[in-house]
Protein backbone atom coordinates (compact mmCIF):
# COMPACT_ATOMS: atom_id res chain seq x y z
CA UNK A 1 0.00 0.00 0.00
CA UNK A 2 1.23 3.64 -0.99
CA UNK A 3 1.70 6.11 1.38
CA UNK A 4 1.11 9.51 -0.02
CA UNK A 5 1.70 12.89 1.02
CA UNK A 6 -1.06 15.33 0.10
CA UNK A 7 0.50 18.86 0.10
CA UNK A 8 -2.99 20.40 0.55
CA UNK A 9 -3.96 17.77 3.53
CA UNK A 10 -0.47 18.48 4.65
CA UNK A 11 -0.59 15.00 5.76
CA UNK A 12 0.36 10.92 4.64
CA UNK A 13 -2.48 8.96 3.80
CA UNK A 14 -3.15 5.20 2.24
CA UNK A 15 -3.17 4.83 -1.34
CA UNK A 16 -6.84 4.08 -1.22
CA UNK A 17 -8.00 7.55 -0.49
CA UNK A 18 -6.66 8.86 -3.46
CA UNK A 19 -7.10 7.84 -7.58
CA UNK A 20 -4.61 7.97 -10.20
CA UNK A 21 -5.03 10.72 -12.18
CA UNK A 22 -2.26 9.82 -15.42
CA UNK A 23 0.64 11.50 -16.38
CA UNK A 24 1.71 14.85 -15.29
CA UNK A 25 2.87 17.84 -17.30
CA UNK A 26 1.23 16.95 -19.96
CA UNK A 27 -0.27 20.33 -21.39
CA UNK A 28 -3.24 20.58 -24.02
CA UNK A 29 -2.64 21.82 -27.08
CA UNK A 30 -2.51 26.27 -27.05
CA UNK A 31 -4.09 26.06 -30.60
CA UNK A 32 -5.91 22.91 -31.17
CA UNK A 33 -7.09 23.64 -34.53
CA UNK A 34 -3.94 23.77 -36.10
CA UNK A 35 -2.88 20.21 -34.63
CA UNK A 36 -2.53 17.60 -37.22
CA UNK A 37 -3.92 13.89 -36.29
CA UNK A 38 -0.04 12.46 -35.38
CA UNK A 39 -0.22 15.88 -32.82
CA UNK A 40 -3.42 14.77 -31.53
CA UNK A 41 -3.18 10.91 -31.34
CA UNK A 42 0.40 11.64 -29.39
CA UNK A 43 -1.44 14.16 -27.08
CA UNK A 44 -4.68 11.94 -26.39
CA UNK A 45 -2.86 8.14 -26.37
CA UNK A 46 0.63 8.48 -25.89
CA UNK A 47 2.55 8.48 -22.81
CA UNK A 48 6.16 7.35 -21.92
CA UNK A 49 5.40 4.85 -19.41
CA UNK A 50 8.50 5.09 -17.57
CA UNK A 51 10.19 1.96 -15.74
CA UNK A 52 11.74 4.11 -13.08
CA UNK A 53 11.30 7.71 -12.02
CA UNK A 54 7.51 9.01 -12.97
CA UNK A 55 5.60 12.27 -12.73
CA UNK A 56 1.82 11.69 -12.38
CA UNK A 57 -0.88 13.27 -10.78
CA UNK A 58 -3.26 12.07 -7.96
CA UNK A 59 -6.57 13.12 -7.19
CA UNK A 60 -6.94 12.97 -2.93
CA UNK A 61 -10.88 11.92 -3.99
CA UNK A 62 -11.54 10.89 -0.28
CA UNK A 63 -10.44 13.41 1.08
CA UNK A 64 -9.61 17.23 0.26
CA UNK A 65 -10.92 16.19 -3.65
CA UNK A 66 -7.97 18.17 -4.80
CA UNK A 67 -5.04 17.29 -7.59
CA UNK A 68 -1.28 17.33 -7.05
CA UNK A 69 1.79 15.74 -8.11
CA UNK A 70 4.09 13.04 -6.91
CA UNK A 71 7.41 11.68 -9.07
CA UNK A 72 7.20 8.04 -7.77
CA UNK A 73 9.44 5.19 -9.01
CA UNK A 74 7.39 2.87 -10.81
CA UNK A 75 9.94 -0.16 -10.49
CA UNK A 76 10.63 0.37 -6.33
CA UNK A 77 6.91 1.87 -5.69
CA UNK A 78 9.19 4.10 -3.84
CA UNK A 79 7.35 8.24 -3.51
CA UNK A 80 10.29 10.63 -4.00
CA UNK A 81 7.97 14.37 -3.72
CA UNK A 82 4.72 15.44 -3.74
CA UNK A 83 4.10 19.29 -5.32
CA UNK A 84 1.70 21.26 -6.91
CA UNK A 85 0.21 21.31 -10.16
CA UNK A 86 2.22 24.51 -11.30
CA UNK A 87 4.99 23.40 -10.06
CA UNK A 88 8.17 21.68 -12.22
CA UNK A 89 9.52 18.10 -10.26
CA UNK A 90 12.53 18.58 -8.00
CA UNK A 91 13.49 14.78 -9.08
CA UNK A 92 14.17 13.79 -12.38
CA UNK A 93 15.17 10.45 -14.80
CA UNK A 94 18.60 10.65 -15.04
CA UNK A 95 18.56 11.03 -19.32
CA UNK A 96 19.71 8.21 -20.96
CA UNK A 97 22.24 8.30 -23.72
CA UNK A 98 19.48 8.26 -27.00
CA UNK A 99 17.26 10.87 -24.76
CA UNK A 100 20.25 13.15 -25.27
CA UNK A 101 20.58 12.64 -28.76
CA UNK A 102 17.21 14.21 -28.93
CA UNK A 103 15.94 10.52 -30.18
CA UNK A 104 13.26 10.12 -27.50
CA UNK A 105 10.45 12.19 -27.98
CA UNK A 106 9.45 14.67 -25.80
CA UNK A 107 7.03 13.64 -22.99
CA UNK A 108 4.76 16.65 -23.79
CA UNK B 1 11.41 -34.31 -33.28
CA UNK B 2 10.79 -37.28 -31.86
CA UNK B 3 6.90 -37.55 -31.73
CA UNK B 4 5.35 -38.24 -28.74
CA UNK B 5 2.78 -41.02 -28.74
CA UNK B 6 1.90 -44.58 -26.40
CA UNK B 7 4.15 -46.15 -28.06
CA UNK B 8 7.21 -43.83 -27.15
CA UNK B 9 5.77 -43.72 -23.70
CA UNK B 10 6.19 -47.31 -23.57
CA UNK B 11 9.62 -47.97 -25.25
CA UNK B 12 10.79 -45.01 -22.72
CA UNK B 13 9.56 -46.53 -19.96
CA UNK B 14 11.88 -49.23 -20.38
CA UNK B 15 14.32 -47.28 -20.01
CA UNK B 16 13.27 -45.53 -16.99
CA UNK B 17 12.67 -41.82 -18.96
CA UNK B 18 15.78 -41.21 -18.72
CA UNK B 19 16.89 -41.13 -22.81
CA UNK B 20 13.67 -38.65 -23.53
CA UNK B 21 14.81 -36.41 -26.20
CA UNK B 22 15.25 -32.94 -24.93
CA UNK B 23 12.24 -30.60 -26.22
CA UNK B 24 14.70 -28.08 -27.60
CA UNK B 25 18.22 -27.26 -28.18
CA UNK B 26 20.10 -24.86 -26.18
CA UNK B 27 22.04 -23.43 -29.46
CA UNK B 28 24.53 -20.36 -29.18
CA UNK B 29 23.03 -17.18 -31.09
CA UNK B 30 24.39 -17.10 -35.07
CA UNK B 31 25.57 -13.72 -35.95
CA UNK B 32 22.88 -13.04 -38.27
CA UNK B 33 19.37 -13.89 -38.94
CA UNK B 34 16.11 -12.92 -40.98
CA UNK B 35 14.01 -12.31 -38.13
CA UNK B 36 14.81 -11.95 -34.51
CA UNK B 37 11.85 -12.10 -31.78
CA UNK B 38 12.19 -10.18 -28.86
CA UNK B 39 10.23 -12.39 -26.24
CA UNK B 40 9.95 -15.53 -25.73
CA UNK B 41 6.31 -15.56 -24.28
CA UNK B 42 3.20 -17.65 -25.84
CA UNK B 43 2.83 -14.79 -28.48
CA UNK B 44 6.98 -14.57 -29.12
CA UNK B 45 6.86 -18.44 -29.73
CA UNK B 46 3.86 -18.67 -31.52
CA UNK B 47 5.11 -16.13 -34.01
CA UNK B 48 8.59 -17.48 -34.41
CA UNK B 49 6.42 -21.51 -34.98
CA UNK B 50 3.91 -20.36 -37.47
CA UNK B 51 7.20 -17.86 -39.57
CA UNK B 52 8.70 -21.53 -39.80
CA UNK B 53 5.57 -23.74 -40.60
CA UNK B 54 3.74 -21.46 -42.60
CA UNK B 55 5.97 -19.29 -44.17
CA UNK B 56 8.99 -21.11 -44.46
CA UNK B 57 11.04 -18.93 -42.57
CA UNK B 58 13.53 -20.49 -40.86
CA UNK B 59 16.65 -18.44 -39.87
CA UNK B 60 14.61 -17.26 -36.88
CA UNK B 61 15.50 -16.39 -33.16
CA UNK B 62 13.40 -16.00 -30.18
CA UNK B 63 15.71 -13.63 -27.68
CA UNK B 64 14.41 -14.06 -24.05
CA UNK B 65 15.87 -12.28 -21.14
CA UNK B 66 14.19 -14.92 -18.70
CA UNK B 67 13.56 -18.76 -19.41
CA UNK B 68 10.37 -19.70 -21.96
CA UNK B 69 7.02 -18.42 -21.05
CA UNK B 70 8.08 -16.93 -17.87
CA UNK B 71 6.47 -13.39 -18.17
CA UNK B 72 2.78 -12.82 -18.08
CA UNK B 73 2.10 -16.65 -20.23
CA UNK B 74 3.59 -18.02 -16.83
CA UNK B 75 1.40 -16.07 -14.53
CA UNK B 76 -1.99 -16.03 -16.33
CA UNK B 77 -5.75 -17.25 -15.27
CA UNK B 78 -5.39 -18.81 -18.60
CA UNK B 79 -9.09 -17.93 -19.88
CA UNK B 80 -9.78 -18.71 -23.32
CA UNK B 81 -12.91 -17.38 -24.60
CA UNK B 82 -14.11 -14.93 -28.09
CA UNK B 83 -17.21 -13.00 -27.11
CA UNK B 84 -15.81 -10.09 -27.86
CA UNK B 85 -18.22 -6.74 -28.91
CA UNK B 86 -16.89 -5.77 -31.68
CA UNK B 87 -16.34 -7.11 -34.84
CA UNK B 88 -12.60 -6.63 -35.47
CA UNK B 89 -11.63 -8.01 -31.70
CA UNK B 90 -14.54 -11.22 -32.06
CA UNK B 91 -12.42 -11.93 -35.77
CA UNK B 92 -9.42 -12.19 -34.06
CA UNK B 93 -10.66 -13.86 -31.16
CA UNK B 94 -12.48 -16.47 -32.64
CA UNK B 95 -9.37 -17.10 -35.19
CA UNK B 96 -7.53 -18.20 -32.37
CA UNK B 97 -10.23 -20.51 -30.61
CA UNK B 98 -10.52 -22.10 -33.46
CA UNK B 99 -6.46 -22.90 -33.68
CA UNK B 100 -7.02 -23.99 -30.02
CA UNK B 101 -9.44 -25.98 -30.66
CA UNK B 102 -7.05 -28.60 -32.26
CA UNK B 103 -3.61 -27.34 -31.14
CA UNK B 104 -2.79 -30.17 -28.98
CA UNK B 105 -2.40 -32.16 -32.67
CA UNK B 106 -1.16 -29.55 -33.91
CA UNK B 107 2.07 -29.35 -32.21
CA UNK B 108 1.79 -32.82 -30.82
CA UNK B 109 1.66 -31.46 -26.90
CA UNK B 110 -1.05 -31.89 -25.12
CA UNK B 111 -1.96 -28.12 -24.02
CA UNK B 112 -4.74 -29.19 -21.97
CA UNK B 113 -7.58 -26.85 -24.00
CA UNK B 114 -10.42 -28.00 -21.66
CA UNK B 115 -13.56 -26.18 -23.13
CA UNK B 116 -15.96 -26.00 -19.88
CA UNK B 117 -17.36 -23.17 -20.79
CA UNK B 118 -17.02 -19.26 -19.10
CA UNK B 119 -19.97 -17.57 -17.22
CA UNK B 120 -19.80 -13.03 -17.35
CA UNK B 121 -22.33 -12.84 -14.20
CA UNK B 122 -24.60 -9.54 -15.32
CA UNK B 123 -25.75 -8.13 -11.10
CA UNK B 124 -26.90 -4.67 -12.35
CA UNK B 125 -29.78 -3.96 -15.26
CA UNK B 126 -27.16 -2.36 -16.82
CA UNK B 127 -24.76 -5.36 -16.90
CA UNK B 128 -27.57 -7.57 -18.07
CA UNK B 129 -28.54 -4.67 -20.92
CA UNK B 130 -24.65 -5.01 -22.14
CA UNK B 131 -24.28 -8.90 -21.99
CA UNK B 132 -27.60 -9.20 -24.21
CA UNK B 133 -26.15 -6.71 -26.24
CA UNK B 134 -22.82 -8.25 -26.09
CA UNK B 135 -24.28 -11.97 -26.69
CA UNK B 136 -26.28 -10.67 -29.49
CA UNK B 137 -23.22 -9.53 -31.53
CA UNK B 138 -21.25 -12.65 -30.77
CA UNK B 139 -24.08 -14.84 -32.42
CA UNK B 140 -24.43 -12.36 -35.52
CA UNK B 141 -20.91 -13.32 -35.45
CA UNK B 142 -21.14 -16.86 -35.62
CA UNK B 143 -19.59 -17.23 -32.14
CA UNK B 144 -21.57 -19.58 -29.65
CA UNK B 145 -23.47 -17.60 -26.81
CA UNK B 146 -26.50 -17.47 -24.26
CA UNK B 147 -28.29 -15.47 -22.15
CA UNK B 148 -28.62 -17.39 -19.02
CA UNK B 149 -31.11 -16.78 -15.99
CA UNK B 150 -30.27 -17.24 -12.05
CA UNK B 151 -32.05 -21.02 -12.29
CA UNK B 152 -29.85 -21.63 -15.36
CA UNK B 153 -26.93 -20.60 -13.73
CA UNK B 154 -27.82 -22.23 -10.51
CA UNK B 155 -27.76 -25.65 -12.56
CA UNK B 156 -24.77 -25.20 -14.12
CA UNK B 157 -22.58 -23.78 -10.45
CA UNK B 158 -24.43 -25.11 -7.64
CA UNK B 159 -21.85 -23.63 -5.33
CA UNK B 160 -22.66 -19.86 -6.52
CA UNK B 161 -24.67 -18.05 -3.95
CA UNK B 162 -27.75 -16.87 -6.66
CA UNK B 163 -30.22 -15.96 -3.73
CA UNK B 164 -31.86 -12.30 -4.63
CA UNK B 165 -31.06 -11.30 -1.14
CA UNK B 166 -26.99 -11.80 -1.90
CA UNK B 167 -24.35 -8.65 -1.99
CA UNK B 168 -24.00 -9.22 -5.53
CA UNK B 169 -27.61 -10.08 -6.75
CA UNK B 170 -26.54 -12.84 -10.05
CA UNK B 171 -29.64 -11.34 -12.05
CA UNK B 172 -28.00 -13.39 -15.04
CA UNK B 173 -25.09 -14.35 -17.03
CA UNK B 174 -23.63 -14.62 -20.66
CA UNK B 175 -22.16 -18.14 -21.04
CA UNK B 176 -19.95 -19.33 -23.88
CA UNK B 177 -20.21 -23.18 -23.95
CA UNK B 178 -16.66 -23.33 -26.40
CA UNK B 179 -14.41 -21.24 -23.77
CA UNK B 180 -12.75 -22.55 -20.96
CA UNK B 181 -9.03 -22.87 -20.18
CA UNK B 182 -5.30 -24.33 -20.77
CA UNK B 183 -2.32 -25.21 -19.42
CA UNK B 184 -0.70 -22.17 -19.58
CA UNK B 185 3.17 -23.71 -20.10
CA UNK B 186 2.44 -26.50 -22.54
CA UNK B 187 1.65 -23.80 -24.58
CA UNK B 188 4.50 -21.95 -24.33
CA UNK B 189 6.30 -25.28 -24.79
CA UNK B 190 4.62 -26.84 -26.82
CA UNK B 191 5.19 -23.88 -29.15
CA UNK B 192 8.92 -24.02 -28.71
CA UNK B 193 9.40 -27.64 -29.27
CA UNK B 194 7.80 -27.11 -32.57
CA UNK B 195 9.60 -23.95 -33.31
CA UNK B 196 12.97 -25.65 -32.86
CA UNK B 197 12.00 -28.44 -34.43
CA UNK B 198 12.11 -26.41 -37.86
CA UNK B 199 15.72 -25.03 -36.67
CA UNK B 200 14.44 -21.45 -34.91
CA UNK B 201 17.15 -21.10 -32.55
CA UNK B 202 15.76 -20.24 -28.56
CA UNK B 203 17.76 -18.64 -26.84
CA UNK B 204 17.52 -17.81 -23.06
CA UNK B 205 18.92 -15.62 -20.45
CA UNK B 206 19.55 -13.17 -23.21
CA UNK B 207 18.33 -9.64 -22.96
CA UNK B 208 17.60 -7.05 -25.56
CA UNK B 209 19.59 -3.97 -24.85
CA UNK B 210 18.86 -2.13 -27.57
CA UNK B 211 17.75 -1.78 -31.17
CA UNK B 212 20.64 -0.90 -33.66
CA UNK B 213 19.35 1.10 -36.64
CA UNK B 214 20.81 2.44 -39.93
CA UNK B 215 19.29 4.98 -42.56
CA UNK B 216 15.72 4.28 -40.72
CA UNK B 217 15.58 0.50 -41.08
CA UNK B 218 16.57 -2.13 -38.11
CA UNK B 219 20.24 -4.38 -38.38
CA UNK B 220 20.02 -5.92 -35.58
CA UNK B 221 19.75 -6.06 -31.98
CA UNK B 222 22.23 -5.13 -28.98
CA UNK B 223 22.14 -8.10 -26.15
CA UNK B 224 24.00 -8.15 -22.83
CA UNK B 225 25.75 -11.41 -24.60
CA UNK B 226 26.95 -9.13 -28.02
CA UNK B 227 24.77 -8.31 -31.02
CA UNK B 228 22.83 -10.26 -33.14
CA UNK B 229 22.41 -9.44 -36.59
CA UNK B 230 18.67 -9.11 -38.02
CA UNK B 231 16.82 -8.25 -41.41
CA UNK B 232 13.53 -7.61 -39.31
CA UNK B 233 13.07 -7.62 -35.48
CA UNK B 234 9.49 -8.21 -33.95
CA UNK B 235 9.36 -7.28 -30.50
CA UNK B 236 6.95 -9.44 -28.02
CA UNK B 237 7.53 -8.30 -24.86
CA UNK B 238 4.10 -7.42 -23.23
CA UNK B 239 4.55 -4.97 -20.16
CA UNK B 240 7.94 -3.92 -21.15
CA UNK B 241 6.89 -2.85 -24.26
CA UNK B 242 7.45 0.59 -23.58
CA UNK B 243 10.99 0.06 -22.32
CA UNK B 244 12.00 -2.02 -25.84
CA UNK B 245 10.13 0.76 -27.80
CA UNK B 246 12.33 3.66 -26.42
CA UNK B 247 15.28 1.21 -27.07
CA UNK B 248 14.08 2.41 -30.93
CA UNK B 249 13.20 6.13 -29.72
CA UNK B 250 9.81 5.20 -30.16
CA UNK B 251 6.68 5.79 -28.41
CA UNK B 252 3.43 3.24 -27.80
CA UNK B 253 -0.15 4.19 -26.26
CA UNK B 254 0.51 1.51 -23.57
CA UNK B 255 1.10 2.04 -20.04
CA UNK B 256 2.44 -0.78 -18.00
CA UNK B 257 0.47 -1.96 -15.08
CA UNK B 258 0.64 -4.74 -12.48
CA UNK B 259 -2.73 -7.65 -12.45
CA UNK B 260 -2.68 -10.01 -9.78
CA UNK B 261 -3.74 -13.35 -9.20
CA UNK B 262 -3.53 -16.01 -6.55
CA UNK B 263 -4.49 -19.98 -6.28
CA UNK B 264 -5.50 -22.09 -3.50
CA UNK B 265 -4.37 -25.32 -1.82
CA UNK B 266 -5.47 -28.11 -3.68
CA UNK B 267 -9.23 -28.79 -3.20
CA UNK B 268 -11.24 -32.08 -4.87
CA UNK B 269 -13.31 -31.17 -7.59
CA UNK B 270 -15.86 -28.35 -7.19
CA UNK B 271 -16.20 -26.12 -9.90
CA UNK B 272 -16.16 -27.11 -13.46
CA UNK B 273 -16.85 -24.02 -15.41
CA UNK B 274 -14.95 -20.30 -15.50
CA UNK B 275 -16.75 -17.60 -13.46
CA UNK B 276 -16.19 -14.25 -14.60
CA UNK B 277 -18.26 -10.93 -12.53
CA UNK B 278 -16.72 -7.99 -14.03
CA UNK B 279 -18.80 -5.48 -12.16
CA UNK B 280 -16.92 -7.25 -8.87
CA UNK B 281 -13.77 -7.83 -10.54
CA UNK B 282 -13.24 -11.55 -10.02
CA UNK B 283 -12.78 -14.23 -12.05
CA UNK B 284 -12.38 -18.17 -10.80
CA UNK B 285 -12.17 -21.24 -11.80
CA UNK B 286 -10.36 -24.70 -10.93
CA UNK B 287 -6.82 -25.70 -12.08
CA UNK B 288 -6.28 -29.74 -12.74
CA UNK B 289 -4.59 -29.93 -9.87
CA UNK B 290 -7.93 -29.26 -7.75
CA UNK B 291 -6.39 -25.13 -6.88
CA UNK B 292 -8.95 -22.60 -6.81
CA UNK B 293 -7.83 -20.27 -9.57
CA UNK B 294 -8.61 -16.47 -8.81
CA UNK B 295 -7.79 -13.43 -10.65
CA UNK B 296 -7.72 -9.60 -9.20
CA UNK B 297 -8.53 -6.15 -11.00
CA UNK B 298 -5.62 -4.52 -12.23
CA UNK B 299 -3.51 -1.90 -10.23
CA UNK B 300 -5.03 1.33 -10.28
CA UNK B 301 -1.73 2.97 -11.39
CA UNK B 302 1.24 2.12 -13.33
CA UNK B 303 4.23 -0.02 -12.12
CA UNK B 304 6.62 -2.87 -12.94
CA UNK B 305 7.29 -3.93 -9.23
CA UNK B 306 5.66 -7.65 -10.22
CA UNK B 307 3.81 -7.65 -7.26
CA UNK B 308 0.56 -5.44 -6.92
CA UNK B 309 -1.42 -3.59 -4.19
CA UNK B 310 -2.87 -5.99 -1.67
CA UNK B 311 -6.15 -3.59 -1.42
CA UNK B 312 -6.69 -5.08 -5.07
CA UNK B 313 -6.10 -8.23 -3.76
CA UNK B 314 -8.96 -8.21 -0.77
CA UNK B 315 -11.43 -6.58 -2.86
CA UNK B 316 -11.19 -9.69 -5.07
CA UNK B 317 -11.26 -11.88 -2.31
CA UNK B 318 -14.27 -10.48 -0.67
CA UNK B 319 -15.81 -10.39 -3.47
CA UNK B 320 -15.53 -14.30 -3.87
CA UNK B 321 -16.44 -15.39 -1.02
CA UNK B 322 -19.57 -13.18 -1.48
CA UNK B 323 -20.01 -15.18 -4.41
CA UNK B 324 -18.54 -18.78 -2.99
CA UNK B 325 -19.68 -18.27 0.62
CA UNK B 326 -18.45 -22.22 0.76
CA UNK B 327 -14.97 -21.01 -0.22
CA UNK B 328 -14.53 -18.36 2.61
CA UNK B 329 -12.49 -20.53 4.65
CA UNK B 330 -10.49 -21.90 1.55
CA UNK B 331 -6.78 -21.21 2.01
CA UNK B 332 -4.45 -19.26 -0.34
CA UNK B 333 -1.29 -20.35 -1.28
CA UNK B 334 0.57 -18.24 -3.75
CA UNK B 335 0.03 -14.69 -4.88
CA UNK B 336 1.80 -12.89 -7.42
CA UNK B 337 1.58 -10.44 -10.14
CA UNK B 338 2.79 -9.99 -14.36
CA UNK B 339 3.17 -6.52 -15.92
CA UNK B 340 0.31 -5.87 -18.07
CA UNK B 341 0.31 -3.52 -21.26
CA UNK B 342 -3.11 -2.06 -21.30
CA UNK B 343 -3.76 0.07 -24.44
CA UNK B 344 -6.59 3.00 -24.71
CA UNK B 345 -9.01 1.02 -25.83
CA UNK B 346 -7.98 -2.49 -24.31
CA UNK B 347 -7.45 -4.02 -28.10
CA UNK B 348 -3.61 -4.77 -28.73
CA UNK B 349 -1.29 -3.47 -31.22
CA UNK B 350 0.10 -5.79 -34.24
CA UNK B 351 1.72 -3.76 -36.01
CA UNK B 352 4.68 -2.25 -38.22
CA UNK B 353 6.48 0.76 -36.88
CA UNK B 354 8.20 3.88 -38.49
CA UNK B 355 11.24 1.61 -38.68
CA UNK B 356 11.54 -0.04 -41.43
CA UNK B 357 11.40 -3.87 -40.47
CA UNK B 358 10.38 -3.05 -36.61
CA UNK B 359 7.41 -4.77 -35.40
CA UNK B 360 5.33 -4.82 -32.30
CA UNK B 361 2.98 -6.96 -30.74
CA UNK B 362 1.39 -5.96 -27.42
CA UNK B 363 -1.18 -4.15 -25.84
CA UNK B 364 -2.93 -7.76 -24.89
CA UNK B 365 -2.73 -6.19 -21.61
CA UNK B 366 -5.17 -8.07 -19.17
CA UNK B 367 -6.15 -11.07 -21.42
CA UNK B 368 -3.88 -11.92 -23.97
CA UNK B 369 -3.63 -15.70 -22.72
CA UNK B 370 -6.72 -16.61 -25.01
CA UNK B 371 -5.28 -14.93 -28.32
CA UNK B 372 -1.62 -16.70 -28.18
CA UNK B 373 -2.25 -19.07 -31.61
CA UNK B 374 -4.39 -16.35 -32.96
CA UNK B 375 -1.61 -13.51 -32.25
CA UNK B 376 1.19 -15.38 -33.24
CA UNK B 377 -0.12 -16.24 -36.35
CA UNK B 378 -1.32 -13.16 -37.62
CA UNK B 379 1.87 -11.32 -36.73
CA UNK B 380 4.24 -14.02 -38.62
CA UNK B 381 2.07 -13.39 -41.81
CA UNK B 382 2.60 -10.19 -40.57
CA UNK B 383 6.49 -9.84 -40.65
CA UNK B 384 6.63 -12.26 -43.16
CA UNK B 385 5.01 -10.36 -45.60
CA UNK B 386 6.04 -6.82 -44.38
CA UNK B 387 1.83 -6.15 -44.21
CA UNK B 388 -0.47 -6.53 -41.82
CA UNK B 389 -2.61 -9.71 -41.79
CA UNK B 390 -6.18 -9.18 -42.80
CA UNK B 391 -7.23 -9.85 -38.89
CA UNK B 392 -4.12 -8.19 -37.45
CA UNK B 393 -5.01 -5.02 -40.24
CA UNK B 394 -7.55 -2.50 -37.28
CA UNK B 395 -5.26 -3.03 -35.05
CA UNK B 396 -2.37 -1.16 -36.57
CA UNK B 397 -0.97 1.60 -34.57
CA UNK B 398 -2.74 4.00 -37.22
CA UNK B 399 -5.96 3.65 -35.48
CA UNK B 400 -4.40 6.14 -32.46
CA UNK B 401 -4.04 9.07 -35.11
CA UNK B 402 -7.39 8.18 -37.39
CA UNK B 403 -9.61 7.38 -34.03
CA UNK B 404 -10.84 3.97 -35.58
CA UNK B 405 -10.33 2.60 -31.43
CA UNK B 406 -12.03 -0.89 -31.02
CA UNK B 407 -13.59 -0.03 -27.54
CA UNK B 408 -13.45 -3.25 -25.67
CA UNK B 409 -13.51 -2.21 -22.18
CA UNK B 410 -16.78 -3.78 -21.85
CA UNK B 411 -15.82 -7.34 -23.37
CA UNK B 412 -12.23 -7.33 -21.75
CA UNK B 413 -13.67 -6.23 -18.48
CA UNK B 414 -11.05 -5.88 -15.72
CA UNK B 415 -8.73 -8.39 -17.07
CA UNK B 416 -8.71 -12.10 -18.24
C1 LIG C 1 -2.40 -12.24 -13.30
C2 LIG C 1 -2.72 -12.30 -14.75
C3 LIG C 1 -3.86 -12.97 -15.19
C4 LIG C 1 -4.18 -13.05 -16.53
N1 LIG C 1 -5.27 -13.78 -16.91
C5 LIG C 1 -5.55 -13.95 -18.22
C6 LIG C 1 -6.64 -14.80 -18.62
O1 LIG C 1 -7.32 -15.41 -17.78
N2 LIG C 1 -6.90 -14.93 -19.94
C7 LIG C 1 -6.17 -14.28 -20.89
O2 LIG C 1 -6.46 -14.41 -22.06
N3 LIG C 1 -5.11 -13.48 -20.54
C8 LIG C 1 -4.78 -13.31 -19.23
N4 LIG C 1 -3.72 -12.51 -18.86
C9 LIG C 1 -2.96 -11.80 -19.90
C10 LIG C 1 -1.95 -12.72 -20.55
O3 LIG C 1 -1.14 -13.33 -19.57
C11 LIG C 1 -1.04 -11.96 -21.50
O4 LIG C 1 -1.78 -11.10 -22.35
C12 LIG C 1 -0.25 -12.90 -22.39
O5 LIG C 1 0.26 -13.98 -21.65
C13 LIG C 1 0.87 -12.16 -23.06
O6 LIG C 1 1.73 -13.08 -23.68
P1 LIG C 1 3.08 -12.59 -24.26
O7 LIG C 1 3.78 -13.77 -24.84
O8 LIG C 1 2.85 -11.43 -25.15
O9 LIG C 1 3.85 -11.98 -22.99
P2 LIG C 1 4.82 -12.66 -21.92
O10 LIG C 1 4.46 -14.05 -21.61
O11 LIG C 1 4.91 -11.69 -20.78
O12 LIG C 1 6.19 -12.69 -22.71
C14 LIG C 1 6.99 -11.55 -22.92
C15 LIG C 1 8.41 -11.97 -22.73
O13 LIG C 1 9.28 -10.94 -23.15
C16 LIG C 1 10.43 -11.01 -22.36
N5 LIG C 1 11.15 -9.75 -22.45
C17 LIG C 1 10.75 -8.52 -22.03
N6 LIG C 1 11.68 -7.60 -22.29
C18 LIG C 1 12.71 -8.25 -22.89
C19 LIG C 1 13.98 -7.84 -23.39
N7 LIG C 1 14.38 -6.56 -23.31
N8 LIG C 1 14.80 -8.77 -23.94
C20 LIG C 1 14.41 -10.07 -24.02
N9 LIG C 1 13.22 -10.50 -23.56
C21 LIG C 1 12.38 -9.61 -23.00
C22 LIG C 1 9.88 -11.31 -20.98
O14 LIG C 1 10.88 -11.87 -20.14
C23 LIG C 1 8.74 -12.28 -21.28
O15 LIG C 1 9.10 -13.63 -21.16
C24 LIG C 1 -3.37 -12.41 -17.51
C25 LIG C 1 -2.21 -11.73 -17.09
C26 LIG C 1 -1.88 -11.68 -15.73
C27 LIG C 1 -0.63 -10.97 -15.31
ZN1 LIG D 1 -5.73 16.22 0.41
Amino acid sequence: MLHIYCPFCREERDEEEFSYAGEAHIQRPLDPESLSDEEWGDYLFFRTNAKGIHHEMWYHIAGCRRYFNVTRDTLSYQILESYLISQQPGVRAKQTASAEQGEQPNAN
Amino acid sequence: MKKYSVFNLFTNALSYHENWQRAWRSPKPKSDYDVVIVGGGGHGLATAYYLAKVHGVTNVAVVEKGYLGGGNTARNTTIVRSNYLWDEAAALYEFALKLWEDLSQELNFNVMFSQRGVLNLGHTLQDMRDIERRVNANRLNGIDGEVLTPQQIQEIVPLLNCSPSSRYPVLGASWQPRGGTARHDAVAWGYARGADSYGVDLIQQTEVTGIRRENGAVVGVETNKGFIGARKVACVTAGNSGVVAAMAGLRLPVESRPLQALVSEPLKPCLDTVVMSNAVHGYISQSDKGDLVIGAGVDGYNGYGQRGSFNVVEHTVQAICELFPAFSRVRMNRQWGGIVDTCPDACPIISKTSVDGLFFNCGWGTGGFKATPGSGYVFADTVANNRPHPLAKPFALDRFYSGALIDEHGAAGVAH
